[in-house]
């Protein structure tokens, strides 16, 4: 029973320059939001993954915050040091999706899904930024858990829904940047378990190279440079504005954040076509 | 960055004799990979509304061939269009006129039947108001209306592919590209393919272009067959003629054999050795 809906035309030529002329730019938004919305349907066929996500998050607030405000060794002011600690564990939930959002791409490259997806008029570029910011969503649901328990635990969270629109757009930010990352090494590499590897390795220099457990003052010198070209800083600092209201430096962190995703998105676009071949 | 409107223009070498342009039209299409010519020199002409069908064994050069036509691949050397338009200047374009299929049975298992064909449809700019009917009849030409909800993860082989061409579908393709669309499926799975596609080209007229080493599946489908080798095109034309040339009781097995001077038999090249050491080659140079 042939549908009218799917008659297609036989030969498509006046259809053709009927079709909409979309310039390259106009289909960014409609892309990434197509990314994300497919991020948010996987995520509803298996919520188990939220729940085993959230484990880790949750122990480094839970096991490392409490101990760590006992012994009060990490200089962090009037603050107490779990409100602190929670915005660098809500950074660290979203990287730790990320930075290993590139196994996606590889898996979709050895089921053949990718070469379906670069046969639609999708530029590499919004492919990318779409897929980076689907990490971003599947981040977000990490984020609400970690914000959660951080309330239960009795942490100080701002109330203003604005700040805590900020600090999901932050977070979205940094780990947009992430999976760009990840996505970037996963073109050099092309073997899920070397992108495996690489994930680990670089993860905890992230991580502890980061203002996320202890403040930048009082680490080393090579550490603290480290932490200056580090996004995940930048991340944490705004988090830390946004959810806590301690002074940091939102303009800069937002362009940074904006920068590093920009380069990471050209980077990893360039290299999708090596995923293609 | 600005960047100009999608080219739609008709150069003159795509345009045809009669004004219409060709559905696909290759001029000495070459691609090598590293020291490997997959693809030599072939002049191809597929025509709208035929089925036209790419007939080789393993590494005869039919996937880069329908890789290069789906902008997968950068042309190297030649020209190829897509009704008209170059594929080399505006493969964006292409894009918007393909439904491909690739030999992978590929789909999303984490996502039901139905967001798999949602998700191309938004892909292909499927407007809203037309999404879902589009998606719905899609799903249902192809068969699979009541497994639509159902996890893609629980499907059979035959569903799957089915499932792939709505994918494609939803598109409302001008050109549908088939990479061995029946490849490692049961014969039950089989005929339900070809059902589909005979029935699709039946009721919209749509080109098809398709690869395949099954003789009886280019028998059964194709108006028209090119036999390729080592990457040329050995013979061209339909499956009758073709069997014809050689006489009553003929099959399209015989004219390959005759085509391909029996080294079929041999796997000389034609194996999984050559196919490797393309795969070898490409990765090399990539």
């Amino acid at each position: 029973m042939p549908s009218a809906a799917l008659d297609a035309p036989p030969a498509a030529s006046a259809e053709l320059r009927a079709a909409p002329a979309y310039r390259g730019w106009a289909r960014f938004p409609s892309r990434v939001g197509t990314f994300c919305l497919v991020e948010l349907q996987k995520l509803r066929h298996d919520r188990t993954e939220l729940l085993t996500r959230a484990v880790q998050p949750v122990l480094w607030l839970v096991v490392f915050g409490e101990t760590f405000s006992r012994i009060h060794a990490i200089p962090t002011g009037h603050v107490p040091y779990l409100d602190y600690l929670a915005p660098g564990v809500i950074a660290q939930s979203g990287l730790f999706v990320a930075i290993f959002y590139g196994i996606q791409i590889i898996w979709e490259r050895d089921a053949g899904v990718l070469t379906k997806l670069l046969v639609t008029p999708t530029p590499r570029a919004a492919l990318i930024l779409g897929k980076a910011f689907a990490a971003g969503v599947r981040a977000m649901a990490q984020v609400v858990v970690v914000l959660l328990v951080s309330l239960l635990l009795g942490v100080s969270l701002t109330h203003d829904p604005l700040q805590l629109l900020g600090a999901f757009a932050v977070v979205m930010m940094g780990s947009a940047f992430f999976a760009c990352l990840s996505m970037t090494v996963a073109g050099l590499v092309l073997k899920r378990d070397r992108l495996m590897g690489i994930g680990q390795m670089i993860t905890m220099p992230l991580f502890f190279g980061s203002n996320a457990l202890y403040p930048v003052s009082i680490m080393p010198g090579w550490l603290r440079a480290l932490s200056a070209v580090n996004p995940l800083s930048y991340e944490v600092d705004a988090l830390r504005g946004l959810l806590i209201h301690q002074p940091s430096h939102l303009g800069l962190d937002f362009g940074v954040l904006a920068l590093a995703v920009a380069v990471g998105v050209t980077a990893a676009s360039l290299l999708v076509g090596r995923l293609s071949r | 960055m600005a960047r100009a409107p999608e080219e739609v223009a008709v150069p003159a070498w795509a345009a045809g004799p009669e004004g219409g342009p060709a559905a696909v039209r290759c001029r000495s299409l070459t691609y090598r990979f590293g020291d490997h010519v997959a693809v030599d020199a072939i002049d191809l002409e597929v025509e709208p509304g035929e089925v036209f069908g790419l007939l080789g064994p393993n590494g005869a050069g039919k996937t880069t061939t329908i890789r290069v036509v789906n902008t997968l691949l950068p042309i190297a050397a030649g020209r190829v269009s897509v009704f008209g338009i170059d594929v080399h200047r505006s493969p964006m374009a292409v894009r918007r006129l393909l439904g491909y299929v690739p030999q992978q049975l590929s789909i999303e298992a984490a996502l039901t039947g139905r967001e798999n064909v949602g998700w191309f449809a938004r892909l292909f700019d499927v407007p809203r108001r037309e999404r879902s009917a589009r998606v719905g009849a899609a799903l249902q030409l192809m068969g699979l209306a009541e497994a639509a909800d159902r996890l893609a993860g629980t499907y059979s082989g035959g569903m799957v592919r089915r499932l792939e061409l709505a994918q494609a579908l939803v598109n409302r393709p001008a050109l549908l590209i088939l990479d061995e669309p029946t490849v490692g499926l049961d014969p039950i799975a089989r005929d339900g393919v070809w059902q589909r596609v005979e029935e699709l080209r039946r009721s919209t007229g749509m080109t098809v272009l398709l690869t395949t080493h099954y003789m009886e599946e280019a028998d059964a489908l194709c108006d028209r067959v090119a036999l390729m080798h080592l990457g040329r095109i050995r013979a061209l034309g339909t499956p009758q003629e073709l069997k014809a040339e050689l006489g009553e009781g003929a099959t399209l097995e015989d004219v390959f054999r005759r085509c391909t001077g029996g080294e079929l038999d041999q796997e000389q090249r034609g194996g999984l050795r050559a196919i490797r050491s393309t795969r070898r080659t490409a990765s090399r140079l990539s």
